[in-house]
């Protein structure tokens, strides 16, 4: 293969990471139009949560099984608790609040579980590699994240778009005082999406342990590109959501392995390396901007208005 | 409550939130000074320069997210290029305050109007989101500069001269001097609110189609009150270098942003004083809570739950007579 | 709101009672980085200073000794706002600590001024080695570009003929990457700056594995080296491409890597497995109190309060002048053998490469794999007008 195809694999798979922590994001801001930062933060609890769990079990999928579970209770605790009470109020009370409940589990994280980064082995069966070009090899695992990226964004279309409750969750998004009416318990309605977006963002925090650190505060900065992808994808929209994932994780791949040689037949070598590496690190803000300023509610708006 | 009580507290309200209040604060904080000298604890004015600061900051911002419902999550960004102009100029030995004022204005000015321009075509938690992305573009760019110390930053080896003289370096007269811009700042905002400019940007945040109906552009009204929040900004940035005495890309990262969004989320929407107040009272709660325990987060993250769940309308909600009746 | 003031009041009251502290007592304020992801390495040296002080009974050079220790946050401002606290609330006698470069920079004009004797567990930025250096400065680790111009040697030394070297975009990453070139002369294939933060490096594994270097140099502190190292294996070029890397590969990332950090190397001027008597007793005694094992970091916190611990006995007491004539002759046993001052002071230690292995009780650190420099010092003391 060659380095432009090897990369531009890369990029896919980068977007695939970014689609699984922004899918659950999406969904929840999109149905209940509920700002949760503290999605990164339960992404985070997804991670720790599997890397105890293989303390525990010594195995990769107990771990797995018992970090979603996990998830799933922490994040409907956290429902309870918090975010039911903030689904009536402003965006910025959203904000506010959520931005409470990160510093709390990132703070409640390190006096757990220490501030050195920790690590999930990869499970024996996908630890394999493929070589793909002369002295590169491709990690099974990665071929394992991109399949389990397709088949939850294949899950999530099916669920939204072919059963009652996605019929529900649409309806609600549209107009949620209608369907409440009708007789549908919106807020079990709501319990139910929240819940399936924790336990979302705690698989991405699963399938990113054995690659990536397992650090406090590791969520922080996904959540940013989380927001990123939504936000060019369109609010709301799952499509847009995988669509804009891709897009964000080729550019950012991409311009990486580009900018710098782009820079150095434009400036001469020691402005080059000041010039090329800033840029890669802005381009997705570039992009993001560039497509707000042409449409202003992202690629593919869920909802009119 | 009786109708008549509600009456009355309507009547008090608006010249305590306008008048009262604001003296009170400021007068606290004339007041500090003489205070800190009889406790021997001149920490204290050191601690409250930098409040003050981030005051200045907030009220900035609570121009535009207060009474134009611009949430801006750069705005960090604008601290920053203030803070960048006094440094660059400083090791380029210009050190006078009537070049690198001027200057400092003139640059976020720009930056305010080029971006707004862009950001402003967007609604809500786009225009949050566009907002941060210029504010990573300016904090980028600032760590690639390697000639000013990248992201090391850059030591000022001095102060902002006033006419070649270092009046500035005196801690007291400098806190008069950052008060001042706090008060002018906080008089120019107020003013502008209150003005027909300041109508016509609560109005648009109500119905944008009622005013185009009578003829008026909302946009413009939205953009120049963006560039002067961003030219207030930038002179905070100016007086936070002089007062570290040091400047660094670490002043626009987009947690500095959330930051300044929470000072005034905190105070309470809707008000200036609420702004200085929400300034105040997080980084005094931060330095208070962080020599009690190491894990001062445990606590301050639950409060700021708690705040936003009890304490509608932030600190200004719990002042009597603070609350905003709309 | 008021009973903001009133904590606020108190805590003023309280370091006015701090004040009148009796003169045989000694007061260090410690700075570390406590919070964010690079939490681990302030982490370390913090602790490592901590069982220096409890190894001196409390008492550093007999004096009760209290330290205060403050979280920057990696926040320069906020570091410049709780050292001036330290300087005129706590009335400390000593600062120390500083885990990054600029935090130190943001601290150090202030902390000169003032007077106050300065001791660095970490951070060495260029300008404080060279032309900014000062008598009040001391440092028990490194100037910044040294332990990058040892692997650099070591490239030279092996023959690695044409390298690629990786930093993030930052400072740091810069003077690295210029450090390295300090003493290499082969072929610079390519210099790749990554940002910062960066999580996935496939596409920079891609590029090194398309050019197929002799080694690849790297610098890639906390959470970004753990991302490194794991994808590095996990393509297959830990056993293709040497990996030579400067606080990367150490006990704050190792719990994280384990067995795909074994074997790559790392320029350091400490190591677990040194052989000296002091450090046989160090590495020893920080397992036992804290039930992990000791990074360089530890070492550099160590080794700074059995300095200050030394050179109060030889001083008598805490004269200020007295006591830095003494810290400039380094009475004390340092942990990594050889150690004494520069004019500028920054030490002049030995330098090792180092690499990552598993000890027989299942614990990660680091062993030495050879020595490059002896009694070395920095590029930048020839600057320093001391």
């Amino acid at each position: 293969m060659t380095l432009l195809a090897v990369q531009t694999l890369n990029g896919l798979q980068l977007g695939i990471l970014l689609f699984l922590i922004a899918a659950g994001l999406t969904l929840v801001f999109g149905v209940m139009d509920f700002i949760n930062l503290a999605h990164g933060v339960q992404y985070m609890l997804g991670a720790y949560l599997a890397v105890a769990g293989y303390g525990l079990t010594g195995s990769f999928w107990l771990a797995m099984l018992l970090a979603l579970a996990g998830s799933l209770i922490i994040g409907l605790i956290l429902e309870m608790l918090v975010f039911r009470h903030l689904y009536d109020r402003s965006h910025l009370d959203q904000v506010l609040a959520t931005f409470g409940v990160i510093l709390f589990l990132n703070e409640g994280v390190k006096v757990i579980w220490g501030s050195s980064p920790l690590t999930l082995p990869v499970p024996e069966i996908l630890s394999g590699s493929i070589p793909i070009s002369d002295g590169l090899l491709y990690p099974v695992f990665r071929i394992a994240l991109i399949v389990s990226g397709l088949a939850v964004a294949a899950l999530l279309y099916v669920l939204v778009s072919w059963t009652r409750v996605g019929m529900l969750v649409r309806a609600g998004a549209t107009n949620a005082q209608m369907v409440s009416a009708l007789g549908v318990n919106i807020r079990r309605l709501f319990m139910f999406v929240f819940g399936f977006g924790a336990m979302l963002a705690g698989f991405a925090g699963i399938m990113a342990a054995p690659i990536l650190a397992v650090e406090p505060g590791m969520g922080d900065n996904l959540l940013i590109l989380a927001f990123v992808v939504i936000v060019i994808g369109g609010i709301g929209s799952i499509r847009g959501a995988f669509m804009a994932a891709l897009i964000v994780g080729l550019v950012d791949t991409i311009g990486r392995s580009l900018a710098t040689d782009i820079a150095r037949l434009l400036f001469p070598p020691a402005a080059a390396n000041d010039v090329g590496p800033a840029v890669a690190s802005m381009l997705i803000y570039i992009l993001m901007a560039a497509v707000l300023f042409f449409r202003p509610s992202g690629l593919f708006p869920a909802r009119a208005g | 409550m009786t109708a008549v009580a509600s009456d009355k507290q309507a009547v008090a309200t608006p010249i305590f939130r306008a008048r009262v209040l604001p003296a009170i604060i400021l007068a606290a904080f004339a007041l500090l000074p003489p205070l800190a000298m009889a406790l021997d604890d001149s920490f204290l004015v050191f601690f409250a320069i930098r409040v003050m600061i981030f005051a200045i900051a907030a009220v900035s911002l609570a121009l535009i997210l207060g009474f134009g419902a611009m949430v801006s999550f750069g705005h960090a960004a604008y601290i920053g290029l203030g803070a960048y102009c006094v440094g660059i100029l400083a090791e380029n030995g210009i050190w006078e305050f009537y070049i690198s004022l001027p200057v400092t204005l003139l640059v976020c000015g720009l930056f305010a109007a080029v971006t707004g321009a862009i950001s402003l075509k967007t609604r809500g938690v786009y225009f949050i989101m566009i907002t941060l992305a210029f504010g990573q573009m300016a904090f980028f760019t600032a760590t690639s500069l390697s000639a000013y110390g990248g992201d090391d930053g850059l030591t000022i080896w001095g102060r902002t001269e006033v006419f070649g003289s270092s009046v500035l370096s005196d801690r007291t007269t400098f806190y008069y001097v950052v008060l001042a811009f706090l008060a002018g700042a906080w008089w120019l905002c107020a003013t502008l609110v209150n003005s027909r400019f300041g109508r016509v940007l609560q109005g648009a945040r109500q119905s944008e189609m009622r005013l185009q109906a009578i003829g008026i552009e909302p946009y413009t009204y939205r953009l120049v009150a963006f560039v002067i929040a961003g030219m207030l900004a930038g002179i905070s940035g100016a007086l936070l270098a002089n007062a570290a005495e040091f400047v660094s890309p670490a002043y626009m990262t987009w947690h500095r942003s959330g930051d300044l969004i929470f000072m005034v989320v905190l105070g309470g929407l809707g008000s200036f004083a609420g702004a200085v107040l929400g300034a105040t009272g997080y980084l005094v709660l931060e330095e208070v809570l962080s020599h009690v325990t190491e894990h001062w987060r445990l606590i301050f993250g639950p409060f700021l739950i708690l705040v936003v769940l009890f304490a509608r309308g932030g600190l200004m909600g719990l002042i009597p007579g603070g609350k905003r009746h709309e | 709101m008021k009973k903001l003031l009133t904590a606020a009041v108190t805590a003023a009251a309280l370091g006015l009672s701090g004040m009148s502290a009796q003169a045989e007592s000694l007061k260090i304020g410690f700075l570390a980085t406590l919070s964010g992801p690079p939490a681990a390495l302030g982490e370390h040296m913090r602790d490592g200073f901590l069982l220096g002080v409890k190894e001196a009974g409390g008492k550093l050079g007999g004096l009760d000794t209290e330290v205060v220790i403050v979280d920057d946050e990696l926040k320069p401002d906020v570091a410049r706002t709780k050292v001036q606290g330290l300087l005129e609330r706590d009335n400390v006698d000593i600062l120390a600590g500083v885990v990054f470069s600029n935090v130190m920079m943001a601290i150090y004009k202030p902390v000169i001024e003032s007077e106050t004797i300065l001791i660095s567990g970490n951070a060495g930025p260029s300008p404080i080695a060279g032309k900014a250096c000062s008598p009040y400065f001391f440092s028990t680790s490194w100037q910044n570009d040294q332990n990058h111009e040892v692997m650099g040697e070591y490239a030279k030394e092996q023959g690695y003929g044409r390298v690629i070297l990786m930093a993030p975009n930052y400072q740091a990453g810069k003077d690295s990457i210029a450090g390295f070139k300090r003493h290499y002369d082969g072929e610079v294939v390519d210099e790749i700056y990554t940002k910062l933060g960066q999580l996935d490096f496939s596409a920079e594994i891609a590029r090194i594995a398309d050019a197929k270097p002799d080694a690849i140099f790297t610098f890639m502190p906390g959470g970004m080296g753990v991302n490194l190292v794991k994808q590095y294996a996990q393509a297959g070029l830990k056993d293709t491409i040497p990996f030579l890397s400067a606080f990367t590969v150490d006990e704050t990332t190792l719990p994280a890597t384990q067995d795909q950090a074994v074997g790559l190397k790392s320029g350091s001027q400490w190591a677990s497995t040194l052989d000296n008597a002091a450090n046989k007793h160090f590495v020893e005694a920080f397992e036992k109190e804290y039930g992990y094992a000791p990074s360089l970091y530890a070492s550099q916190g160590y080794d700074a309060a059995r300095l200050i611990d030394g050179a109060l006995k030889k001083a008598g007491g805490k004269d200020k002048e007295a006591l830095m004539a003494a810290l400039a002759e380094a009475p004390f046993d340092s942990v990594r053998g050889d150690f004494k001052f520069n004019t500028n002071h920054f030490p002049i230690q030995d330098f090792y490469v180092v690499e990552g292995a598993k000890r027989d009780d299942g614990k990660y650190v680091v062993n030495v794999v050879e020595k490059v420099f002896d009694d070395q010092g920095d590029a930048y003391a020839a600057d320093c007008p001391m």
